[in-house]
């Protein structure tokens, strides 16, 4: 082969190896893309049963429960304004707890039920997941834009100024 | 009156950074020596200031002056002493200050260190060094004054994150920080290189060891902070595409190119204006990494409190940095010139191939991360990609990378031969595809991935062996040794640093092909069975810690019915965060596996417990691995071509024609 051809081979190497790995990056940016949801999205729009989405809010205070015999456990995530049954199978996050802001990846069932595959907390005591906090605040406006007056948790009220 | 004095010495630092990005800047533009000369003098004195203000800083911390908000809300009377110390950089005011600290550092490094350049080059590197600090010390003053004092001095500080109260607190933000700033120096002699318009061998011979050393202290603190998170967070993982560990991860990939890059531009003198543009998106990188961590923008073990005067002060310098850089490249780099041509089948092809995949890899990682961030400042809703779309890319990007760690080190530079170079390599794939069969098969079972992985990494160790046996070839083993100790120290450290890379790569297939893992309820006396280990869980009792106390499990692990050891996870909460226990997992280390559990919560009053239990295969290999890279890194850099050609240098300046290429 001529120099000359030789480079455009080499180029031309190049060039399909190049539009190969964009081509690998775009599909699997676009099957892993995890949309975030705040409870009342949830309750009120159709959101996707089979892909992985994230929800936040706040743990709603005494719907905390852990089943016999298994690492199961139960709770309501709440953004004040509607509130979505999780189970989740495993060990919590260290800084989980009734009230507290939380994101939780899974897949919603049909029967409304969120099952997830990761809890995340905050890691610190000053510190809430950005997500969680925007959930209140998404709900907080809604709620300000209807006037509808129903009574916010303290709790979340001081959330969302916490942020 | 001392935080006084700190705050004075910051100023006064950035007197001196400014008055260094000036003066030996113009000097060497008008050949004024006198100007020139300055520059090593202000970047000690910079330094000087900085240290005795870092001093100062970690004074009050030792000496509890909760005075100053900093040691206020990040230390307290009964904090260990070592974490008091390292509770200055636990947050960012103290961070940022390390961070400059270590930027001066550098700067002195440079200062002494450059009695073999030119002195209008070191003089440029030393003024752009100097602008550099000039962005860093004027963020500091302007938004985060570390010195700031409390008008109400409490009697007792809100002690340090418990998080951070770990030895790995103690290593890694230096060691990463080392790194990070160090690619300052690269870039700093890419700016002079294109200010002096002379881009060529020796330019990249001089800005080579810099740029392996800050790569040799990077690799280090990103594997600590993996390390660190192994063992400390309970989750058993090493590497979960946090965006900040992928915000150290990509300046990593990026430096990982120019290495490869300077070596083709010092050897060869191609890619010269490619190798630049590296060393400017390099260092761009660590910026973006400052600002991701630093602005508040995202949720991570690693964010600081938020403050949007913050993330704006660092986007303007990057856009100022990168903007600066690129101008100063388009006006001059169409004169670099092309360098030295090549075949396509040659040692240059190779590396191409290297960096364009290194680049790409990067680019999908700056993707994945950044994408989410931009979508969410612009409005349009919240989401994130998660570990699997990094694993999805990122696993076929490297397979060919490191199938070029095998091929790379026969191919001759210039021009070779297809069956030149494979000749050598048959019985290297041999030994790969062996490997490949047999080892996992040793595991349990075959798996396609693992094999994959399996196979590389024998090929890259075989490889070496091949290219040594030749160099060293000799009558006698004596001979041979003496041999041995003449071989070239940087082909050496280039050997050395691909065969950690394997033996990484080799604990990672294993780690993730065959770890077992399991979350269950126990009551005392409660027996699990895994990987032929039975782990006897003995419960949780109370015992008192320095500054915590700590709910302290008790679990037997025993093969083949032999006690081999016992493990004590611990569930700790520190006495200034009632609210935040903290998890410390219990491991029991060994060549070929981890043993690992960590506690979970306690179930009702009866003494039961979710526990983890984790068997992790070759963990060590993945931690060993990097340590024998870094050791690569510094082979490589303690060639004599970096030292000898100093003492020469001195006596007479040898012309270009002799500084010979060395293989």
């Amino acid at each position: 082969m001529k120099p000359r051809s030789k480079r455009l081979v080499l180029i031309g190497t190049i060039i399909v190896a190049f539009s190969v790995a964009v081509t690998l990056v775009l599909n699997a940016f676009q099957e892993n893309l995890v949309f975030f949801h705040t409870p009342t999205e949830v309750k009120e729009r159709s959101v996707p049963f089979d892909r992985t989405i994230r929800i936040g809010g706040l743990v709603e205070k005494g719907t905390f429960k852990r089943e016999e015999e298994t690492t199961t456990v139960m709770f309501n995530v709440t953004d004040g304004e509607s509130s979505i049954p999780v189970s989740y199978t495993g060990i919590l996050p260290d800084l989980f707890r009734e009230g507290q802001g939380i994101v939780a990846e899974g897949k919603l069932l049909t029967s409304g039920l969120f099952v997830a595959s990761h809890v995340f907390a905050k890691h610190d005591e000053t510190y809430m997941p950005p997500e969680a906090a925007e959930a209140l605040k998404r709900a907080e406006e809604a709620k300000e834009n209807s006037e509808t007056g129903i009574d916010v948790d303290s709790v979340s009220k001081s959330a969302v100024k916490g942020e | 009156m001392l935080p006084e004095i700190g705050q004075f010495l910051m100023v006064l630092a950035f007197c001196l950074a400014v008055i260094q990005s000036i003066f030996p800047l113009l000097g060497a533009q008008k050949g004024q020596l006198s100007w020139m000369k300055m520059g090593p003098n202000l970047a000690w004195a910079q330094f000087a200031a900085l240290a005795f203000a870092y001093g100062l800083l970690t004074y009050a911390f030792i000496d509890h002056d909760f005075s100053v908000a900093l040691a206020a809300s990040h230390s307290s009377i009964n904090l260990p002493i070592e974490y008091r110390i390292s509770a200055v950089w636990g947050n960012h005011e103290g961070s940022l200050l390390l961070w400059i600290l270590i930027l001066a550092g550098w700067g002195v490094a440079v200062a002494s260190f450059s009695n073999n350049l030119p002195v209008a080059m070191s003089s440029r590197v030393l003024a752009v060094m100097g602008m550099i600090s000039v962005g860093f010390i004027g963020f500091m003053v302007f938004t985060s004054n570390p010195f700031e004092r409390m008008m109400m001095v409490p009697l007792d500080g809100n002690d340090l994150n418990p998080m951070l109260q770990d030895p790995g607190m103690i290593f890694h933000p230096p060691l990463l920080y080392m790194g990070y700033v160090g690619f300052a120096v690269a870039f700093s002699f890419a700016m002079a290189a294109l200010i002096g318009g002379r881009l060529d061998a020796s330019w990249a011979r001089w800005s080579r060891p810099w740029t392996t050393i800050a790569w040799v202290f990077l690799t280090l603190g990103i594997a600590l902070g993996s390390w660190w998170a192994y063992a400390e967070l309970g989750w058993g993982g090493w590497w979960f595409w946090d965006p900040v560990e992928n915000a150290s991860f990509m300046p990593w990939l990026l430096a990982t190119a120019l290495i490869h890059s300077l070596a083709v531009t010092e050897k060869r003198g191609a890619f010269r204006s490619w190798t630049v543009m590296l060393a400017i998106l390099t260092f761009a990188l660590t910026i973006v990494g400052a600002f991701l961590v630093r602005s508040g923008v995202i949720t991570s073990v690693h964010a600081f409190a938020t403050d949007p005067t913050r993330g704006v002060y660092i986007l303007v310098f990057l856009a100022v940095i990168i903007g600066a850089s690129l101008m100063l490249y388009a006006w001059r780099a169409p004169k670099v010139g092309m360098g030295g041509g090549f075949s396509s089948w040659s040692r240059e092809s190779v590396l191409l191939a290297n960096n364009v995949l290194l680049v790409v890899a990067c680019s999908a990682v700056f993707i994945g991360t950044m994408y989410p961030l931009i979508i969410d400042a612009l409005g349009m809703g919240k989401m994130s990609v998660g570990p699997p779309y990094f694993n999805t890319v990122f696993v076929p990007l490297m397979v060919p990378l490191l199938v070029m760690m095998i091929i790379g080190p026969l191919v001759p530079w210039k021009n070779a031969t297809l069956k030149g170079s494979f000749n050598r390599l048959y019985p290297v794939l041999a030994a790969g595809l062996l490997a490949a069969v047999v080892w996992p098969l040793l595991m349990g079972e075959w798996g396609v991935i693992v094999a994959i992985m399996i196979f590389v990494a024998t090929g890259i160790v075989g490889v070496f062996i091949v290219d040594l046996l030749p160099r060293i070839k000799a009558e006698t083993f004596a001979g041979k040794i003496s041999r041995f100790k003449k071989l070239n120290v940087s082909w050496l450290g280039m050997h050395v640093a691909h065969i950690g890379m394997a033996i990484t790569i080799i604990g990672m297939a294993m780690a993730m092909g065959y770890q077992e893992e399991k979350d269950v309820r126990v009551a005392p006396g409660d027996v699990v069975e895994m990987a032929g280990y039975t782990f006897t869980f003995d419960g949780v009792k109370q015992v008192r810690g320095a500054n915590y106390s700590s709910q302290y499990g008790t679990v037997r692990v025993k093969e083949d019915g032999e006690l081999l050891t016992t493990l004590h996870p611990e569930k700790r909460t520190y006495d200034k965060h009632k609210g935040m226990p903290m998890t410390q997992a219990s491991i029991d280390r060994s060549l070929f596996r981890d043993l690992y559990v960590s506690l979970g919560d306690p179930i009702g009053r009866t003494g039961a417990w979710v526990i983890r239990v984790y068997y992790k295969p070759y963990m060590t290999w993945l931690w060993t691995g990097v340590m024998i890279m870094s050791v690569g890194g510094v082979l490589a850099i303690s060639d004599r071509r970096y030292r000898v050609k100093i003492r020469r240098r001195f006596k007479k300046r040898p012309s270009k024609e002799s500084q010979a290429v060395i293989d």
